[in-house]
């Protein structure tokens, strides 16, 4: 279980996450969903420990991850598996190089093992007979499928989801859909996943939180969050240009409009 | 009004200056900071020999062209110059001398440094700098890798330990440079010059041109791995950092060469 209390991180003057509270279940999905640029990517990358927040705790199996040094963090992270929004595969080494770098990394398995396991990772996301080829000549949905077998490599349990069906077709969105909810399925590891792409949310979802203005404004299962109440999870989810979440910038365009009218206005005076 | 509008400019001008040097020495201890990490994280295991391994090849066999001909040259001109100038008080015979020392203490270093800077410095700045805005660099994070134990410690160690060999190639090239230009262009006597090159040339101009070579080395593949670390903002941004880690790189070469050689005199 993910605990995460007061979860604080601003960058400069910007505060992106503002006193945040999360609760992830055991071998579950939960998926934060919210809109661009407002700090989804900054809660997971704290939860791994690639930004350290200014303020707040996440507590991973009881343990603060947010006091530790870079030591202890080393031992944490092998918990954790992540696949990244552009697959971040690692483009001088080829896909079984990829698959196999935390395995060789860690010493899990002795070298002659290891070809049997990067087949084996590489079938469970639909893949075979790519090991010898570059990042650079797959296309967008096999480098997903090539990263998420990489983060499930090492057997975590934990995994981190960031934006995984973003740029994708929509059979292949599916595709990585169906491989989410398999793996949970199989491997019974505990996810979070950020995405604004709410058909996604509702099928890999068994928990769905809201992100708006650095706090958690709602959670619920996807049939609670499609019938919530709140306008600016309501606005979100429906995928509406006006309400609650766009009124700040609505407002900027009037003000911005009227003040163009009435400088129109003078000149033709 | 206008004397008012003069001391805002230089108050503001004063101002950027105080910007620039404030982010010149944050920059410096960014770079001191990698230096401290790099020494942690090289001792510890898994050892990065396949990787110190291709990087020797990258910034040493790679760049073997490149500072040979330009060692080359330099001693060619070395010894035009020179003998230009000693023809006027009857000195010729001191051009091989000249030319030995110029190139095995100063020029042999400094030019495979710059040259290192440029073709090595651009290289791991515009590497490291893709993987940082792909997040290729969280992606070794995540996968249990200190990125400075996997990409930082082969490079500077590599960088450092390949240097010095480029440079023995390039003081070699370099005074055969001279040789050639003053005998067979310039008529000089062979026996007279070979005896010149090896009559004032001591094992210490040698072995201080290679230390500082290795220092070189270490500077150039620091300071391009943090311009790398540091990028951001994409293709513009990789662009910036590339041309960044060439300029301070180059810079850093010039610059420490003084302090290495009146500490080593």
């Amino acid at each position: 279980m993910i605990e995460i209390r007061g979860l604080s991180k601003r960058f400069g003057k910007k505060v992106v996450l503002d006193g945040l509270d999360l609760t992830v279940p055991k071998g579950k999905n939960t998926v934060v969903i919210g809109g661009s640029g407002t700090g989804k990517s900054v809660l997971i990358k704290c939860v791994v420990g690639l930004l350290r927040p200014d303020a707040g705790e996440i507590r991973i199996g009881g343990e603060d991850v947010t006091r530790m040094d870079e030591r202890e963090l080393v031992r944490v992270r092998r918990k954790f598996g992540m696949l990244f929004q552009g697959s971040a595969l690692f483009d001088s080494l080829d896909v079984g190089d990829n698959v196999a770098f935390a395995l060789r990394r860690l010493k899990m398995f002795p070298e002659r093992q290891i070809q049997d396991v990067v087949e084996e990772k590489l079938t469970m996301v639909g893949l075979r007979d790519i090991q010898r080829l570059m990042p650079s000549e797959l296309s967008g949905g096999m480098k997903k499928r090539v990263g998420l077998a990489r983060a499930i490599a090492a057997e975590p349990d934990i995994l981190l989801y960031d934006e995984p069906t973003t740029g994708l077709d929509p059979i292949m969105a599916d595709v990585i859909n169906g491989l989410i909810v398999a793996l949970r399925e199989s491997l019974g590891v505990t996810s979070i996943s950020i995405t604004h792409d709410m058909a996604s949310a509702y099928k890999i979802a068994d928990t769905i939180a809201m992100l708006y203005k650095g706090k958690i404004v709602e959670v619920g299962t996807p049939a609670e969050i499609r019938g919530s109440s709140n306008p600016v999870v309501r606005q979100f989810v429906e995928g509406r240009a006006h309400g609650p979440i766009t009124a700040e910038s609505e407002e900027f365009v009037r003000f911005v409009r009227r003040r163009d009218g009435a400088a129109a206005g003078e000149e033709e005076r | 009004m206008t004397e008012q509008k003069r001391r805002n400019g230089a108050a503001l001008a004063a101002e950027r200056l105080g910007e620039r040097v404030y982010a010149m020495v944050q920059e410096l201890g960014a770079i001191f900071t990698l230096f401290l990490q790099f020494l942690s994280w090289m001792p510890r295991p898994p050892s990065e020999i396949r990787n110190i391994l291709k990087q020797m090849e990258e910034v040493g066999v790679r760049s073997m062209p490149v500072v040979l001909v330009t060692a080359t040259f330099t001693g060619m001109v070395l010894a035009l110059q020179s003998y230009s100038g000693f023809q006027r008080f009857q000195a010729t015979s001191f051009v091989g001398s000249v030319v030995a020392l110029s190139i095995t203490r100063e020029l042999g270093p400094v030019f495979a440094g710059l040259m290192v800077s440029g073709r090595v410095g651009a290289a791991m700045a515009a590497e490291l700098g893709t993987m940082k805005v792909t997040e290729q660099i969280d992606a070794l994070v995540t996968l249990a890798t200190n990125p400075v134990k996997y990409l930082v410690v082969p490079r500077v160690v590599a960088a450092t330990l390949v240097l010095p060999v480029l440079v023995v190639f390039a003081d070699l090239v370099g005074i055969l440079g001279g040789y050639f230009v003053s005998v067979y262009l310039l008529g000089s006597n062979p026996y007279v010059y070979v005896a010149k090159t090896y009559q004032y040339l001591e094992f210490k101009d040698i072995y201080t041109g290679l230390v500082k070579a290795s220092v070189f080395g270490m500077l150039i593949a620091l300071i391009s791995c943090h311009h790398g670390f540091v990028a951001e903002g994409g293709a513009e941004g990789v662009g910036r950092a590339t041309t960044r880690a060439v300029v301070a790189s180059s810079m850093m070469v010039l610059i420490s060469d003084y302090f290495m050689t009146s500490f080593m005199f």
